[in-house]
């Protein structure tokens, strides 16, 4: 006789229905009954060193691939660590389902031991979340949370699971469909709108495609590109959006911003048509609110209505999904005759934006016998790759100079945590993708103040024999905050040396990893090189480079977009 | 401008702190909150009066809307409705003023729903105006507590042409 499965057993079943492949996860009290179902699993566990190197790990995994990230943790602390990761997925959009542990039922809110209210805490940085307080909505629940997460705009769902729901007798039954009543994300744009925006464009003499990271989620790249070169119109992307349009194609400006292109910054300043798609009009990508994009109407394509005129009025607000919008609006291009005639009418312009490019470039100054340049690092990355990685980067200096001096040209290559800047999600992120990922070379451009805010996951890496190849930019300070206090505050550099740090290169040894340095600019590609032979553990490249180095242009807070710092 | 807005929500447990903690999270202002059940005891509507520009409301209506647990939200300003709030006042009161005092509960239309020696409570119903005014005649007399609940609201149906 077949003996009757419990709670977590179901629990697992349930993710093996949804098609998940690995989970990321640290054991506990509360998840003991799952961490003893998963003894029998077909499940692939990655068995983290902290809770919140889980979270970025199944972020980097969902951010990579396009399928949600899954993550195990317990109750109380186990729960607590994850915050931060699902505040950093929240911020970008990444579909995450994390299962918390919880006390069982009879203990909630006694102050039981590991009790955290997890469901009151993550409320503000979930999309949705839910606490199960009864086993017959559990399979329900799980399928809710899936669905969630993955449909509309994407984002993380928490579910919290008490022990003695774990523990309940349970047989598997798991719906084939969600009805939520309360959500029906809408994903076909408005015919009229699109039309209106279509004819608005068409009659614009200067557009520009400002493309966001909406485009990524919604695996519109091919749409966003057929749409953008048909019309022969300019494009930049902000950071969430690198690689949504191809970043070697001549359409493209570059990124938009505070570290944007002079040329993109430009061209936003003076577009009579900025056509917004699946961007955010987020305050680093406008600069002076009130002074952005003074010239143009605003055609704004976002799945979220509360994107909409939120920050900067929009003229033409079309709500749906980045995909769909994108062939329909291609369905109206027009035919040859008419095209021909737009396109000729956008020469003024393109050579108009030319003149800005020639202007001014991305650039830095090479010393051959001087001090290793961070850009030069990552160009030579670049060259070493061609391109053919995923490349994860930390907050700060090393994740602007990751997003100028490479160049993106398909989508899910460049991950990053734009909008909460979370330090110390680089490198995880960048296992969760080489775990979804095995054959992909991954690239983790790392600052040594960042990346050692997630260091203990060097054991993770080690563990699972992942080729994650960690650059880390090491200029021995904080260097973003270091910039603002030598821009902002004279020079006062209050607490942004971190000059006390191990020696990376013995740290790697410590953990089983290879460690590699380079204190010249002779000496990096050699570095690289042999990075990228090691194929069945992780390399760190300690990049000794220069401390002085500042990421430019610079747009300082509160400026309008044309008022950049060049060098 | 002051709107009230009607949210039917899924009538689950923590959907009161979705809402308030979005208003708290987006510096959005509640003035008033009322909540109960529907006639579907699975649904409950919240009425909620707050005030903002136009961009602030349109935000507010937009994030509402986005809650996985908001079902439908209604903003009553442009339109014809009815608005309600009760109020319970324990006013002081002696054998001078006795008979002044049933006198304005009685303009009113408000009902004495306790006595005491020293002490009438008042109920009344109205909208925000009628509260304010009857608290006022009142004042003088000594009101000794008050209690107030939020604003309800209704539309109301189109008239026959």
């Amino acid at each position: 006789m077949e003996t009757r499965k419990n709670g977590a057993e179901v629990f697992l079943e349930c993710l093996l229905k949804e098609g998940v492949d690995t989970i990321f996860g640290f054991p506990g009290g509360a998840v003991l009954p799952v961490y003893d179902a998963l003894y029998d699993s077909k499940l692939n566990h990655i068995l983290v060193r902290h809770e919140q190197g889980a979270v970025h790990m199944a972020d980097g995994y969902a951010r990579a691939t396009g399928r949600p990230g899954v993550v195990v943790v317990t109750s109380g602390p186990g729960a607590t660590n994850t915050v931060t990761g699902i505040a950093t997925a929240y911020m970008d959009s990444v579909p995450l389902v994390v299962f918390t542990g919880q006390v069982p039922t009879a203990l909630i809110g006694n102050d039981a031991f590991q009790e955290a209210d997890i469901v009151g805490i993550t409320r503000p940085c979930t999309k949705h979340n839910y606490l199960v307080k009864d086993i017959k909505d559990l399979q329900r629940i799980i399928k809710e949370a899936f669905y969630i997460a993955t449909t509309g705009r994407p984002g993380p769902v928490l579910v919290d699971i008490p022990k003695d729901v774990f523990t309940a007798p349970c047989e598997l039954k798991y719906p084939d469909k969600v009805h939520i009543e309360s959500y029906q994300p809408n994903y076909k744009g408005h015919p009229g709108q699109i039309k209106k925006a279509m004819d608005f464009i068409l009659s614009a003499k200067r557009p520009v495609v400002y493309a966001g990271g909406g485009v990524i989620l919604s695996n519109a790249a091919e749409e966003l590109k057929n749409f953008t070169t048909k019309l022969n119109l300019p494009a930049t992307t902000t950071l969430m959006g690198l690689g949504s349009f191809p970043g070697t194609h001549p359409l493209f400006m570059g990124m938009l911003g505070m570290h944007g292109t002079y040329c993109a910054n430009m061209a936003v300043m003076n577009t009579d048509c900025l056509i917004a798609i699946g961007a955010r009009f987020d305050d680093r990508v406008t600069g002076k609110i009130d002074e952005f994009a003074p010239y143009a109407g605003i055609v704004h394509v976002d799945i979220d209505p509360t994107s909409i005129s939120k920050n900067v009025r929009v003229d033409i607000p079309i709500v749906g999904d980045v995909r769909d919008v994108l062939k329909d609006m291609i369905r109206l291009i027009p035919a040859q005759k008419e095209l021909k005639a737009y396109k000729d009418g956008l020469k003024d312009w393109h050579n108009q934006l030319k003149g800005w490019n020639d202007t001014h470039q991305l650039s830095y100054k090479f010393e051959p016998k001087g001090k290793i340049k961070p850009q030069y690092v990552v160009e030579k990355l670049y060259e070493a790759t061609g391109g053919d990685a995923i490349v994860t980067t930390e907050v700060g200096q090393n994740q602007m100079w990751a997003a100028q001096f490479f160049k993106y040209d398909r989508p899910r290559t460049f991950i990053t945590s734009g909008g909460l800047g979370t330090m110390g999600f680089g490198f995880p992120a960048a296992i969760g993708a080489q775990i979804a990922c095995p054959e992909a070379t991954v690239i983790g451009i790392a600052g040594d103040g960042s990346f050692q805010m997630n260091i203990q996951e060097l054991a993770t890496a080690v563990q699972y024999k992942l080729p994650v190849k960690i650059a880390i930019l090491n200029n021995m300070v904080l260097g973003m905050v270091r910039q603002w206090q030598e821009f902002f505050y004279n020079k006062r550099y209050s607490h942004t040396c971190v000059s006390v740090a191990p020696d990376f290169v013995k740290l790697a040894e410590a953990y089983g990893a290879v460690g590699l340095r380079a204190k010249t600019p002779a000496e990096v590609e050699g570095v690289i090189k042999e990075a990228m032979a090691v194929k069945d553990r992780p390399v760190i490249m300690d990049f000794r480079v220069d401390p002085a180095e500042c990421v430019y242009p610079m747009v300082p807070a509160g400026q309008p977009l044309n008022k950049m710092l060049l060098v | 401008m002051r709107h009230t807005i009607s949210v039917l929500v899924i009538n689950e447990f923590g959907v009161l702190s979705r809402i308030s903690g979005l208003f708290s999270g987006r510096g959005f202002n509640i003035e008033s909150l009322s909540v109960a059940e529907t006639l579907d005891p699975k649904i409950s509507r919240m009425t909620i009066v707050t005030s903002g520009d136009d961009k602030v409301l349109e935000q507010i209506n937009k994030q509402l809307n986005k809650l996985v647990n908001v079902i439908k939200v209604y903003d009553f300003t442009d339109e014809e409705h009815i608005e309600r709030e009760l109020a319970l006042i324990k006013v002081t009161c002696n054998a001078d003023s006795r008979a002044e005092i049933l006198s304005i509960v009685d303009i009113f239309r408000a009902k004495v729903v306790d006595v005491s020696p020293r002490s009438y409570t008042v109920e009344i119903t109205g909208d925000e105006e009628k509260i304010r005014a009857i608290t006022e005649l009142l004042r003088p007399f000594g009101i000794k507590e008050i209690v107030r609940t939020g604003r309800i609201a209704m539309a109301r149906s189109p008239k026959q042409k």
